[in-house]
């Protein structure tokens, strides 16, 4: 039986309602959050299995590879998935999408003047190993305009989508890389209120893990919300 | 000094953004890529239970539907037993049915929606029973971090009214939030849960 998971630690945590991020402002609840203690249902979730999972789904440069190979910086993107214990996170859905080398997404709602590239998708996905551990390759995404205050840039980022074990744990973030100077412009980077916790998104550059030669690589470890031992009787699911 | 506590500290959420699709509904984005789409029918024709429809709306502060929003569910079986090693309550797993879906809202219509089946009750803290739900997670541009809530079926009266977390909810106004009606189209159940995000009927939703 797995127990309780420690709570969300608020103090890092982004809240919902960031002014100077304009979208949330019509997009966050405006009553307070209700405080519940976890059950079976916060502390079961999804199961994924490795035949669900295509060969080339962690590799960009070729999961949509049509004419030759996409354009830009080859990079190897790497990590561990962990929980605030330091335990492994293992088996767990990993999925990453980013802009393409220009700052252009694949999408029809993107509009952004860079060009599409026709060999690049932008998107992909893994199971972390018996260790937490994921590795994936792509090319470095490109900074990119959007309409916040009107020369608002993102910073080169990918976004990570994580499970954990139980479905209280699911997270959603992105990754920044070291020495971009746009991170701490960004609104959205902003909106988490410790300077720490926005430097634990930053990649650092890992040429130990990278390619000679070939690609580069960057370190990414993302921490999920640990559980708690049972010292003392833990009624979680009762009788 | 005291002694240093070793916890590592969470990695911070950041919103999914407006191109969500991408990395988690490629086909939806415009795209095809995987082979395997994870998508919003969780149901097979072996699945045990009654089959319904949930859907609804995820609405901002002016009334107006987020069409770029995505919605997860995870919910039980027919039998109350979630389909995952924690869950250790006696009950059968069913291995036609994982649990677990995804649905992005229309770009037209703006609503989410899935096939599913009506779970059981499972069992809460202190040995009382929960009435059957679903529990949802929500993403969005906009959104900092997903927000989670349940729905509950209004064809559930008795249940509903000794469930241990809708009992939780001061106002009644409030709790009538989780709890989506039920309606019969083509001879199959819809429920229909609309995620309210501002206003006179915000959606409640769980710190959890």
């Amino acid at each position: 039986m797995m127990s309780e998971l420690y709570q969300w630690d608020r103090t890092l945590q982004p809240p919902a309602f960031t002014p100077d991020y304009k979208t949330s402002v019509l997009r966050s609840p405006r009553a307070p959050l209700l405080s519940l203690e976890n059950t079976l249902s916060e502390v079961t979730g999804p199961v994924f299995r490795h035949n669900e999972i295509g060969e080339l789904d962690n590799d960009l440069i070729r999961n949509y590879a049509h004419t030759g190979e996409p354009i830009g910086e080859r990079i190897i993107v790497h990590g561990r998935v962990i929980d605030e214990n330091g335990r492994a996170v293992p088996r767990t859905l990993i999925e990453f999408w980013q802009a393409n080398a220009g700052g252009r997404y694949r999408h029809k709602k993107d509009t952004y003047l860079a060009p599409v590239d026709p060999n690049f998708g932008g998107c992909g996905r893994c199971l972390s190993d018996d260790n937490g551990y994921y590795f994936f390759r792509t090319i470095k995404p490109g900074p990119y305009p959007w309409r916040n205050y009107v020369n608002s840039w993102r910073p080169a980022h990918i976004h990570f989508s994580v499970f954990g074990s139980g479905f209280a744990q699911r997270l959603i973030t992105q990754m920044y890389f070291e020495g971009d100077p746009l991170i701490r412009l960004c609104p959205i980077v902003k909106t988490i209120p410790d300077c720490d916790a926005v430097e634990r998104l930053i990649a650092p550059l890992d040429l130990n893990a990278s390619v000679p030669l070939d690609t580069l690589a960057y370190r990414f470890d993302i921490v999920l919300r640990g559980s708690r031992s049972t010292l003392f009787e833990n009624r979680l699911e009762g009788n | 000094m005291p002694q240093e506590l070793s916890y590592l500290k969470q990695t911070a959420s950041q919103t999914a953004g407006p191109y969500v699709h991408i990395g988690l509904a490629p086909n939806r984005a415009g795209f095809d890529i995987f082979k395997n789409n994870f998508g919003d029918v969780l149901t097979t024709p072996d699945t045990l239970g009654e089959r319904i429809i949930l859907e609804g709306l995820v609405i901002d502060g002016t009334g107006s539907p987020m069409r770029d929003a995505l919605v997860e569910l995870w919910q039980a079986n027919a039998a109350g037993k979630y389909n995952h090693p924690n869950d250790t309550q006696k009950k059968p797993v069913d291995p036609s049915f994982r649990g677990w879906g995804r649905s992005p809202c229309d770009f037209e219509t703006g609503f989410y929606r899935f096939e599913t089946i009506k779970p059981g009750a499972v069992l809460g803290r202190n040995g009382k029973m929960m009435a059957p739900h679903v529990s949802l997670w929500i993403v969005a541009r906009g959104v900092n971090i997903g927000l989670q809530t349940r729905a509950y079926f209004a064809d559930e009266e008795a249940a509903n009214a000794a469930d241990p977390v809708l009992y939780l909810i001061e106002q009644d106004k409030r709790r009538k939030t989780l709890i989506a009606p039920r309606s019969v189209r083509a001879g199959v159940p819809v429920y229909r849960f609309d995620i309210v995000f501002q206003g006179e009927n915000e959606t409640v939703f769980f710190d959890v």
